[in-house]
């Protein structure tokens, strides 16, 4: 039985050790130098002393980082991949939670891995990557590493305003990888076009198959999502054939008319996920590639990667939403409607999820672990944890699982997961600001924060973006001389989602 | 020019478009600026925007956008 998810890497080295693996379109690491690279840095970081604890990845997205995830996973450690661009003060949000003694970084983020203040083991990649492998410690670690062990921790948005690290295990990462290739049919000939960033779970479903089947990653830059003529022919040139993006990459091509230019010919296989596809957009995609299949993911990072699925088979009025279908095999849902009791059919309940994907939690945070993580509430006979997603869902006429909307402020924006409350908090911390409050424009995708306070908006926005990520920074900041109430004395959300707004300064 | 210029600032109120040439190289940018600029432009000055004029060179300046603008407007 498989416990590790280098045994993928392990298999395919030595069948294939001379084809790409990864590659960014100007670099590539074949097979052969992704596991020299990887057993170099096992190697290297195991002499450190370090044992079962997170390493942090600080590097650019490259073929490297990839290959020293795996490095990390063989010092039998577990790996937490930073965004690079990310805010240090938000990273060092996230260093006081992990405590890491040791971080690899790269030549572009030595100089700002140094400017944290960090004490503990800071290590460049390429002198970690040509450490000789020895084998024996590798087999001796390995020895002792169990499926339960975490694999990875990626980093969430926090409603308190510190972000929620979410540790997984290997082996709910083998169930996820096993369940999702054999539903989407991934083989050695798939050529994938990663799309999301490496330090989110949503990287896992093009990373691991590719171990697994032999097959090759494109990662690509992140530069032709803004100019959908060049990354259609980048898709192309590197005849890539499936990809697993968020809807607002695939939107952007088809919104801007590059579909009209030009078709991605290559492409069989498209799924999507983490946001509501407009019918409209998808129509566009579905008559470009009639031949193409299309389906809907959707699963909480919590969850490990994606926990249901939806082929699409049918034709869907620009009114209608795109099913999430029902769960992969090995993977449960219960949809818990009022007083926890499962909900009747139509009825709207909460998603919670049980199974084998449960991730361990969040790092270092048991009361927040504690709050979803919890007890089936339908079994009292022995322990079982679900899940509660937060999302609220009903099941269709079909039978298929419908999202409906979200329990709290949590929205998907860019295919990012976001707290608009995590934003609110990082407007506050700014000691010119009374109050704030973010809301979402679902149809436009937008962010829009309005505020009481002295600090004009150009100065606002541009703390913000030394707090927060590129992504969670809104896209129209407004400064009200007073923000509007509910009858309870709370700022009244729903006035200004709805664009009543009181008069500006 | 002054026109565009509001659209630009409202989407980055602490960016200095008027003498920011490096609007995609610096990463100011991003994909949703772009989709929504598209839109806004094709409203405010009557064009539309084809995909090909969709360039890294055609965005990185307000300079450059409104080059775009006459030109397609011209056409």
């Amino acid at each position: 039985m498989q416990r590790n998810v280098l045994e993928y890497l392990e298999a395919t080295a030595p069948r294939l050790p001379d084809k790409v693996a990864f590659h960014n379109g100007t670099e590539g690491l074949t097979f052969g130098q992704v596991s020299r690279a990887a057993r170099g840095i096992g190697t290297f970081l195991a002499r450190k002393g370090l044992e079962r604890e997170p390493v942090v990845v600080f590097m650019e997205k490259h073929p490297k980082s990839v290959a020293a995830f795996f490095g990390v996973v063989y010092s039998g450690c577990f790996y937490v991949p930073i965004d690079e661009e990310m805010p240090l003060y938000r990273v060092e949000l996230i260093f006081q939670t992990l405590r890491p003694r040791a971080v690899l970084c790269d030549e572009k983020t030595r100089q700002a891995a140094a400017e944290l203040g960090y004490e503990g083991g800071l290590y460049g990649y390429e002198e970690a990557a040509a450490c000789q492998p020895d084998q024996g410690l590798l087999d001796s670690i390995r020895a002792g590493q169990l499926d339960t062990d975490p694999l990875y921790i990626v980093f969430t948005s926090g409603s308190t305003g510190v972000p929620k690290g979410v540790a997984a295990c290997h082996r709910s990462v083998i169930d996820y990888i096993e369940q999702l290739s054999a539903t989407l049919g991934f083989s050695e000939d798939t050529v994938f076009g990663n799309q999301t960033p490496l330090y989110f779970d949503a990287c896992l479903k093009e990373l691991y198959p590719t171990l697994k089947f032999g097959a090759t990653t494109y990662l690509i830059p992140k530069g032709l999502f803004l100019f959908p003529v060049k990354l259609v022919e980048f898709l192309n040139e590197h005849k890539i054939n499936t990809v697993c993006w968020v809807v607002s990459a695939l939107t952007m091509i088809s919104g801007l008319g590059a579909l009209k230019k030009n078709v991605p010919q290559y492409l069989h296989t498209i799924a999507f996920g983490s946001e509501v596809f407009p019918i409209r957009q998808f129509n566009l995609w579905r008559e470009a590639l009639p031949n193409a299949r299309f389906t809907n993911l959707y699963g909480p990072t919590e969850c490990t990667g994606m926990s249901c699925f939806y082929h699409v088979d049918r034709d869907f009025g620009p009114d209608e939403a795109i099913p999430i279908g029902g769960p992969f095999p090995n993977t449960g849902i219960l949809l818990l409607a009022e007083g926890d009791k499962p909900a009747a059919p139509g009825q709207v309940g909460e998603i919670c999820i049980r199974g084998t994907c449960l991730t361990m939690g969040y790092y270092r945070m048991p009361e927040k672990t504690a709050e979803c993580f919890v007890q089936n509430p339908l079994n009292d006979a022995y322990p079982e944890l679900i899940y509660r997603t937060g999302d609220l869902g009903r099941y269709n006429d079909r039978g298929e699982l419908v999202f409906v909307s979200r329990k709290d402020y949590q929205i998907k924006h860019m295919g990012h997961r976001v707290e608009l409350q995590e934003i609110e908090a990082a407007a506050s911390t700014h000691r010119s600001v009374a109050a704030a409050c973010a809301v979402f424009d679902q149809e436009k995708d937008r962010i829009r924060m309005y505020y009481t306070g002295g600090v004009e908006p150009g100065e606002l926005t541009a703390f913000l973006k030394g707090r927060l990520p590129r992504y969670m920074i809104p896209n129209r900041v407004e400064r009200l001389e007073r923000l509007p109430l509910t009858p309870n004395g709370k700022i009244d959300r729903k006035a200004l989602a709805a664009g009543q707004i009181p008069a500006g300064v | 020019m002054e026109e565009l210029l509001d659209i630009l600032r409202e989407l980055h109120p602490d960016v200095d478009f008027e003498n920011c040439g490096n609007l995609i190289d610096g990463k100011i940018l991003d994909s949703i600026d772009i989709v929504t600029l598209v839109a806004e432009i094709g409203d405010a000055f009557d064009v539309e925007v084809p995909a090909e004029e969709l360039t890294p060179e055609n965005f990185n300046s307000a300079q450059a956008l409104w080059a775009m603008i006459q030109r397609l407007d011209e056409a």
